[in-house]
């Protein structure tokens, strides 16, 4: 007879005792030892049919593939760059998934994406051994310039981002900024000096209070006050959502 | 004269005080606070990250590094020298092996995770100390680990069995003492550290170590706690 013994969205630590039996199988962050299904990290339980996954709410980034980060080039190699992508793992950006410019043989790279830029690109493979590869031929896959640049908590990031991009577009608007939003925990803010500090603030604060719920509306009301203006088009819906 | 009742009033299986606090160091990826009498210890752990030089890698799977530390006025009025030194090099040995029992690191090859234990004040018990906390530190981190780690110190004052030792009775001069920290999982309490400094039977060993999984129970009802605190409302 099978039982699962935690709630959905409940928080459970290493080793916690989630299910007992065997019509349950354990999904990421969780295992089995004889019959039972434990816990493999701190997280929030999700019970999707019959596996039973931990989904973790700290630790550093891992690269995934399809993820748009922002990356930093370390090194310039024969076959394209090597960046840095906030997490364990370098990533390689080779010469023909660069850009979607022609580049000629020999052509000098660093005049390209020289060493030190930051690139905002998409992981397209991530084997075994974690050798990454990163791309930058979609639309909106560009190099950084100017702006600033900070991290935020990797696990962040959804939040940061909202439903369908609902909670960043709100700052963009509020603030007038240009905002990137990498996967990686790294924000890419460019604007006016003033509108930049608000930007910001917001994300760190969306960063704080992220589990506190209510938070859109909070946040609206935080951009109101800050730059001292009516945010319109704000949807009541999305008022509600907790993300 | 032998020692029948322990000097601080303590029943044999009692722990002193304990206070465990998790995410204390905002810039590490995991961290926690873990006291116990006045014993305490931060550890702070950092990764995965990349690990240079590069033979330390290993392409199978990622290693975990301890440094445990005391710091120069952590001690009972001596300035410590700071640094690393032959006994600090042991503890973070062996702090390593026991909590690499209950980590998976198979998923970050060629990567690091680093451990530090940093000890403000001490006053016996530290090693154990150091692995509460750095137990709940890897697991603030949001690595995989199979269980969290407990550990306390055990063994006999002059002819009684007690948990958890201060520093008067590892130095009790009128008989014998044998000190003996025990780090145990929690689900299997399988034994993960064991070491022992003194001398002891036999039976009254392998009563210390049942004293030990009981005080390490009562170490992990703290160390969930303080974990859970952290995350509370957060969905």
């Amino acid at each position: 007879m099978s039982e699962i013994v935690v709630k959905e969205k409940e928080i459970v630590i290493p080793g916690q005792l989630l299910a007992k039996g065997m019509d349950t199988f354990p999904a990421s962050g969780s295992y089995r030892e004889k019959e039972d299904i434990f816990s493999g990290r701190v997280g929030v339980v999700y019970i999707d049919g019959r596996a039973i996954k931990v989904i973790p709410l700290s630790g550093a980034y891992m690269p995934k593939v399809g993820d748009v980060i922002i990356a930093k080039v370390i090194d310039i190699t024969m076959s394209g760059w090597r960046v840095e992508t906030n997490s364990a793992y370098s990533a390689m950006l080779p010469l023909k998934d660069a850009t979607s410019e022609y580049i000629q043989r020999g052509a000098d790279l660093s005049s390209y994406y020289a060493i030190g830029d930051h690139v905002v690109c998409k992981i397209t493979n991530v084997t075994s051994q974690k050798l990454v590869d990163v791309a930058m031929r979609d639309p909106g896959l560009k190099k950084l310039s100017g702006g600033r640049i900070f991290s935020v908590n990797t696990n962040k990031v959804p939040r940061i981002i909202g439903k369908k991009g609902s909670m960043v577009s709100m700052i963009k608007q509020a603030t007038g900024c240009r905002i990137v939003v990498g996967q990686n925990g790294l924000v890419w803010i460019q604007g006016e000096t003033d509108n930049e500090f608000i930007a910001v603030d917001t994300i760190k604060k969306i960063e704080k209070e992220s589990h506190i719920s209510g938070l859109t509306n909070r946040i609206k009301e935080y951009l109101e006050e800050r730059t001292q203006k009516k945010l319109e088009g704000v949807e009541e819906n999305e008022l509600h959502t907790k993300a | 004269m032998s020692y029948t009742q322990r000097h601080d009033g303590r029943a044999p299986d009692e722990l002193r005080a304990m206070e465990a606090k998790v995410g204390v160091i905002k810039n590490a990826d995991g961290s926690a606070f873990f006291k116990i009498g006045n014993t305490s210890a931060y550890a702070a752990v950092y990764g995965p990250r990349n690990l240079y030089p590069k033979f330390l890698q290993n392409p199978d799977k990622g290693i975990l590094r301890c440094s445990y530390n005391m710091l120069p006025f952590s001690g009972s009025g001596e300035r410590i020298r700071p640094g690393q030194n032959r006994r600090a090099k042991e503890i973070s040995m062996v702090t390593e092996k026991s909590l690499l029992s209950v980590l998976n690191l198979d998923e970050y090859p060629n990567a690091v995770v680093d451990v530090f234990i940093e000890l403000p004040q001490t006053e016996a018990g530290s090693r154990c100390a150091g692995i509460c906390a750095a137990s709940m530190a890897l697991a603030d981190a949001g690595l995989l680990m199979k269980d969290l780690v407990s550990a306390v110190s055990v063994g006999r004052v002059g002819d009684m069995l007690v948990v958890d030792l201060d520093y008067a009775e590892e130095a009790y001069e009128d008989g014998p003492v044998a000190d003996i920290p025990v780090a145990m999982t929690h689900n299997s309490s399988e034994v993960t550290l064991l070491q022992m400094d003194g001398e002891i039977s036999k039976d009254m060993l392998m009563k210390a170590v049942e004293m030990g999984k009981a005080a390490c129970e009562k170490i992990y009802e703290v160390q969930k706690e303080a974990l859970k605190k952290k995350y509370e409302g957060a969905e």
